[in-house]
């Protein structure tokens, strides 16, 4: 709590804002230059060869550019926004169906975004890393496998230890206030 | 309608979020984090766990054009969105409302009032509807692997307790189970197994082959 850089959001987020907000192609390079060797390695992870995983680069990080506008940092945080775009890539690129998603919460136009709500989402996701890196070895080796997608669910289930608790009340306080908000809007 | 109290697992969701745990399953998950914002902030907390694993994980370098080809890219006219978004159909949450697209469901009678449609079936398991008239008993069974069942309307009882709209139930091979429709009305699942499910009696296997389950 006594780190100065606490009180500011992460430079991803910055440049992910400035991006939906400013199409700000700087920004996107940064995003580029901070995204594209770690997506590559998780594509190359997953078996793609070293030109499929580049494409899967490309494609993850034009998406990034196209649906900038749905990016909503009171309920995702950059890394976990593109890991998700990334990963539906891949399973779009492999030959099996492609995955379910769940129905959107159609926000309105303009909702009004906290700024403390961006924080503290990022401050959460700061002490998740924290808390990964005080991790065993053998212990991060098994997450990492984890959310590669190099185990299956039934291999998940003994997976413990990760602490979501509080990153998980915090999106959830965000999506109350959400459909607080979206009720309110029907009803006026 | 009464708050859900039977969710999704942990790891169930964590392998959703990473992308490995299969259609049949996939298409449950995605139904109960429609109706369910536990497991919708559950799901988030998982994918920003993946960033993290994301940002942390060793990085390979990328050709060194593949920077100026992105951004020169990124002019280019947006393609037709490949997979349009599905809302809510009467009781079928989006996911499901995409599935049986605009026809709606084909229902297969099973005998006894019992009646089915098939959504998916492949290497992962299979996925389908069932409908249960009011008050009457799905023949006891148990899973040789796991079976997910979602309710969208109605109620169902078991061994295991009660279960209403939004709840999901996990079963395991080892759980024998006969459960039982609430009254008033149908009670219609979502159910998924990735093994054929094993009816102890009622359907001789023949039968059960016949309706694959």
């Amino acid at each position: 709590m006594t780190d100065p850089t606490d009180a500011l959001p992460s430079e991803q987020t910055v440049w992910m804002l400035a991006v939906r907000d400013r199409r700000d192609r700087a920004a996107f390079a940064r995003l580029f230059d901070f995204y594209a060797p770690r997506l590559k390695a998780m594509a190359v992870r997953s078996g793609a060869g070293s030109q499929q995983a580049e494409d899967i680069v490309q494609d993850t990080m034009l998406t990034v550019w196209q649906k900038a506008g749905q990016f909503d940092p009171t309920r995702s945080q950059v890394s976990g926004w593109i890991y998700r775009i990334a990963r539906n890539r891949q399973i779009d690129l492999s030959r099996r169906p492609a995955q379910p998603l769940p129905e959107e919460i159609e926000t309105e136009e303009g909702h009004g975004e906290d700024p403390a709500q961006i924080l503290a989402l990022d401050q959460e996701v700061r002490q998740l890393r924290d808390a990964l890196g005080r991790l065993k070895p053998e212990q991060f080796g098994m997450i990492e496998r984890a959310y590669l997608g190099e185990l299956s669910h039934s291999e998940i289930r003994a997976e413990t230890g990760l602490p979501l608790g509080t990153i998980k009340s915090r999106i959830r306080l965000g999506l109350d206030r959400l459909r607080h908000e979206l009720k309110g809007l029907r009803e006026t | 309608m009464t708050a859900i109290s039977h969710h999704v697992p942990d790891g169930m969701i964590a392998a959703y979020a990473a992308g490995t745990l299969g259609y049949p399953f996939e298409l449950v998950v995605a139904a109960h984090v429609s109706m369910c914002d536990e497991c919708r902030a559950l799901l988030a907390a998982h994918e920003a766990a993946g960033g993290v694993v994301l940002e942390v994980a060793a990085a390979a370098p990328v050709s060194g054009d593949l920077k100026a080809r992105t951004l020169a890219a990124l002019d280019r006219p947006v393609r037709a969105e490949p997979r349009p978004v599905h809302r809510r159909s009467g009781i079928y949450p989006g996911p499901v409302a995409a599935a049986l697209g605009a026809a709606g469901p084909r229902w297969q009678t099973m005998g006894g009032g019992v009646r089915q449609c098939i959504l998916h079936e492949g290497t992962a398991g299979s996925v389908r509807l069932l409908s249960i008239p009011p008050e009457q008993a799905v023949p006891e069974h148990s899973h040789g692997g796991t079976e997910l069942t979602l309710v969208l309307q109605g109620s169902f009882d078991d061994e295991t307790g009660r279960f209403g709209v939004g709840d999901l139930e996990v079963a395991d091979g080892s759980l024998e189970h006969t459960p039982v429709a609430g009254a008033g009305m149908p009670c219609i699942c979502l159910a998924a197994t990735d093994a054929p499910l094993r009816f102890r009696a009622w359907l001789p296997r023949l039968v059960q082959r016949y309706f694959r389950i």
